[in-house]
């Protein structure tokens, strides 16, 4: 490991810290300086533990073991708003703001200005309207924050988080939606900050971006830290080397058989988001044969989820077709879609896969009842022959069809809602993030499964957002980018091409 | 790591795994039977208290009471497990006895100059439509126009119980007995006749009770409405048609409250448009105390009964042992109360 940077005075140090959420150990062992006036830079695939840590640090979550040193001395935060006491905020990744108000009551939420007669809204107005100057943004303080844009939110919440006017700021993804113009004068905004002597502890999937501004990097890779040095002693190639590392193996393109003909034709798709004003998915064509699987990579935001829905008949698209083995599906409902054998796996498992009321069998039957039913009435038999099939075939860990799903481990519940689709015999299969938040070991099952049922003439289009994950089952690798698709890769494509083909990172020009 | 390779043949295999039951202790067992051993508690404490209570004339008395929220709560108990609620059952009740008995009374058509006497399986049929109309109009509201439940059944509170008081002037239709001259006869047969010595109203709540326990265990639509009420996002995107789901719900509802309607007009042979205000509330009650979830997506018919009779077999035994009607509201309040404690208890801690 490269010893500590000298530069700076260390503001907060962790040490060894690790944080375990039941069986799965989110943080091995991290051990990091933050040095004051300077930005330290957090870099990691997803799931690689740049969240946890950051929540650690901000007093959202305790750690399992370690500790946190500020200023040398050792300090336990029982809550956010405690760690807000002794000067460290974040900005998260996920906007907190409360839509319905507007952005002075946003700003000053919970630490309300008070005067002789209840708020001063006049002072709080007052100073939301420098802190929205010196970001350079032009947004009247009493403006509701669901009135604009996701960028100018961010911008808000960035606002937010100077006007505690803390030592140490973390910054989660603070510019996934930022334009151009708006990170530069978030940089300036930094740099004015540095200056001041505030440490910014910073996360970004823009490894480019990040770069310009960062004084340190960190960079995590599956729970653990695998390199430590200042800005000087690396460049793009060395940070992601350390991110992707060594590779899990996730498999290989299954072979030996002949794709059948095209399954699934996706021309010139547009969806048009009517709220931005842009195409979301931006005239895509796409063909995916039977038996083939095609992954589509992308940062938060390229489209990939809207693609799918769009094709899937959860979102109607604007304009394009969408021909299942040359039957024309395009604005078919999700039913419609599933009766043809065009199935979606949604890309949140908890929000839009699973019934949490129901058992496993039942979630797993979900989306073929009618398969069970004869007459007016379904077969409890043939309902079981079906669940128990599914158990078998996906290889799901459970006591029984009948067991609670919330007593599955995220990587088999991921399972019965992949089940659930694949018990509808479809012919194309849709899996937006199939591999979200469930371990690697997990991970590698899914897509064995995939490739399995690949093999069997199944047509498989998965999306993600850890390229490690493009160089395991793909015949082919799809970037995809502002909705299009930026580049197209064969199996034998390197990350550092793919991670530069979505804009993620430049490197440097031969 | 070595996952099983078998390429499974379903259907073919024969060792089908027995599901294994989770052991449950006393305690749990106590929780899931709440309403059961509440209601058997009511009964030994009434019954001890006067040796009236615990005669089969007086259960069957109580049964028919019950069996006009009974009806109610078990389309409520629909709406509840789609994650809804449906306050207008009670004025659509109301609306529902208006309508028969301005039918009973016989429909005068000006222009032709006759006087239609339809018969009672016509008023039957007629005021069953009636409340699936309402329960469509509350379903469109809710499905389509994306009115929230609340408040979509609130204002059909309302409106029909406006129209109720509109159609009536406020008055009471009295004598629906029909005239066997007119051949509508008979419409007092569901109040009052028994079958077997039980009465009409009660056989009713127990054919829809089992109607709709087969509706919810062993069909399509069951599967549909426990899916979509517990996660209608999920349903929908495994193919769920969820808004027909729950405007079924609703028009199910409606056609409830019609019958509970007919029931009660028919036991009281008049038809108030005041009748039935406030026994929404008391369907909601008896579907809460029956365990389900107002989340949605968890609940059965069996428990709805239940606290149907929970409830019914409460207030009528404070009445017999001569409770003043004050205390009586007070105590199904704290029953309520109770019911939805230890559901938050059990939901809570999953």
């Amino acid at each position: 490991m490269t010893s500590a940077p000298k530069t700076g005075e260390v503001v907060l140090a962790a040490r060894d810290i690790a944080k375990s959420y039941g069986f799965i150990q989110a943080l091995k062992g991290v051990n990091f300086n933050v040095h004051r006036g300077q930005v330290t830079t957090l870099f990691g695939e997803n799931g690689a533990g740049k969240s946890t840590l950051m929540k650690i640090l901000s007093g959202v979550v305790k750690p399992t073991s370690g500790e946190i040193l500020l200023d040398g001395a050792p300090v336990v935060f029982a809550s956010s708003s405690q760690a807000r006491e002794h000067g460290i905020s974040i900005i998260h990744q996920e906007l907190s703001l409360a839509p319905n108000m507007n952005v002075r009551d946003n700003i000053f939420m919970g630490r309300e200005i008070r005067g002789p007669a209840g708020v001063n809204f006049a002072e709080e107005e007052r100073l939301t309207r420098l802190l929205l100057e010196e970001l350079e943004e032009d947004i009247d303080p009493l403006t509701p924050v669901e009135e604009l844009r996701l960028g100018q939110q961010q911008i808000v919440e960035i606002a937010r988080a100077l006007s505690v006017n803390s030592r140490i700021l973390i910054m989660d993804e603070p510019t996934s939606a930022l334009s151009a113009s708006e990170v530069e004068v978030l940089f300036k905004v930094i740099r004015d900050l540095k200056a001041r002597g505030v440490s910014i502890v910073y996360i970004s999937h823009h490894l480019e971006e990040a770069l310009q501004i960062t004084d340190h990097a960190v960079v995590l890779r599956d729970g653990a830290m695998t390199a430590y040095a200042p800005r000087a002693e690396i460049d793009l190639e060395w940070i992601v080397r350390n991110m992707v590392g060594e590779n899990f193996d996730l498999g290989s393109p299954p072979s030996g058989y002949s794709m059948g003909p095209v399954a699934l034709s996706i021309e010139a798709l547009t969806l048009r988001d009517r709220k931005a004003d842009y195409n979301v998915v931006d005239q895509l064509s796409l063909d995916v044969r039977e038996g083939e699987i095609v992954c589509i990579y992308g940062l938060m935001g390229a489209g990939r989820t809207e693609l799918l829905e769009s094709v899937a008949g959860r979102l109607a698209p604007t304009s394009g077709r969408v021909l299942l083995k040359g039957r024309d599906v395009t604005g078919h409902s999700i039913a419609q879609c599933i009766a043809e054998g065009l199935v979606l796996v949604p890309e949140d498992r908890q929000r839009d896969g699973l019934v949490q009321t129901m058992s496993v069998g039942r979630n797993l039957s979900l989306a073929s009842i009618g398969t069970f039913t004869r007459g007016l009435f379904t077969s409890f038999s043939r309902e079981a022959e079906l669940v128990d099939g599914s158990i078998r075939n996906v290889h799901i860990k459970t006591d029984g069809g009948a067991a609670p799903i919330g007593s599955l481990s995220g990587g088999n519940q991921q399972k019965v809602v992949i089940g659930k689709m694949l018990a509808t015999q479809p012919e194309v299969i849709l899996l937006d993030e199939p591999s979200r938040g469930i371990d690697i070991g997990a991970k590698a099952e899914v897509f064995k499964l995939l490739a399995e049922r690949a093999r069997k003439g199944l047509a498989v289009v998965y999306t993600t957002s850890e390229v490690g994950e493009c160089l395991s089952i793909a015949h082919r690798i799809l970037v995809m980018r502002r909705g299009r698709i930026a580049a197209e890769f064969g199996p034998d494509a390197t990350k550092e091409e793919i991670m530069a083909a979505s804009g993620e990172a430049v490197v440097a020009h031969a | 790591m070595s996952a099983p390779t078998n390429i499974a043949s379903a259907g073919s295999t024969p060792a089908k795994p027995a599901p294994v039951r989770r052991k449950k202790s006393l305690v749990e067992l106590l929780f899931e039977g709440r309403a059961f051993f509440a209601l058997i508690a009511i009964i030994l404490v009434f019954s001890s208290m006067s040796p009236n209570y615990f005669t089969v004339g007086n259960f069957l008395i109580m049964a028919s009471h019950v069996a006009i929220f009974g009806l109610l709560a078990i389309g409520m108990l629909l709406v509840i497990l789609n994650g809804g609620i449906d306050l207008s059952v009670g004025s659509t009740l109301g609306l529902s006895g208006v309508i028969a008995g301005f039918l009973m009374q016989g429909v005068q058509l000006q222009q032709l100059g006759v006087i239609l006497y339809p018969p009672v399986w016509v008023v039957v049929v007629l005021t069953c439509l009636l409340g699936a109309v309402v329960g469509a109009v509350n379903g469109v509201l809710i499905a389509y126009l994306r009115v929230p439940a609340f408040v979509a059944t609130l204002g059909v509170l309302y409106v029909a119980r406006g129209i109720a008081l509109l159609m009536t002037n406020g008055l009471t239709y009295n004598n629906l007995g029909g005239r066997a001259d007119l051949g509508n006869t008979g419409f007092d047969w569901l109040g009052f006749n028994r079958l077997g010595g039980v009465p009409i109203g009660v056989l009713v709540l127990a054919l829809f009770a089992v109607i709709c326990h087969i509706l919810l265990t062993r069909t399509a639509f069951g599967r549909w409405l426990y899916s979509s009420g517990g996660n209608e996002r999920a349903a929908e995107l495994s193919g769920v048609p969820v808004k027909r789901v729950k405007i079924m719900v609703y028009v199910l509802s409606g056609v409830c409250a019609a019958v509970a309607g007919l029931v009660l007009s028919s036991q009281l042979t008049s038809a108030g448009p005041t009748a039935g205000t406030t026994y929404e509330l008391t369907a909601i009650a008896a579907v809460v105390i029956g365990g389900a979830a107002l989340t949605g997506g968890r609940g059965t018919v069996i428990g709805t009964m239940l606290g149907a009779f929970v409830i019914g077999f409460l207030s009528d035994g404070l009445v017999i042992i001569g409770v003043s009607a004050y205390w009586q509201t007070v105590f199904t309040g704290a029953v309520i109360v109770m019911a939805v404690l230890l559901n938050s208890i059990r939901y809570g801690r999953r």
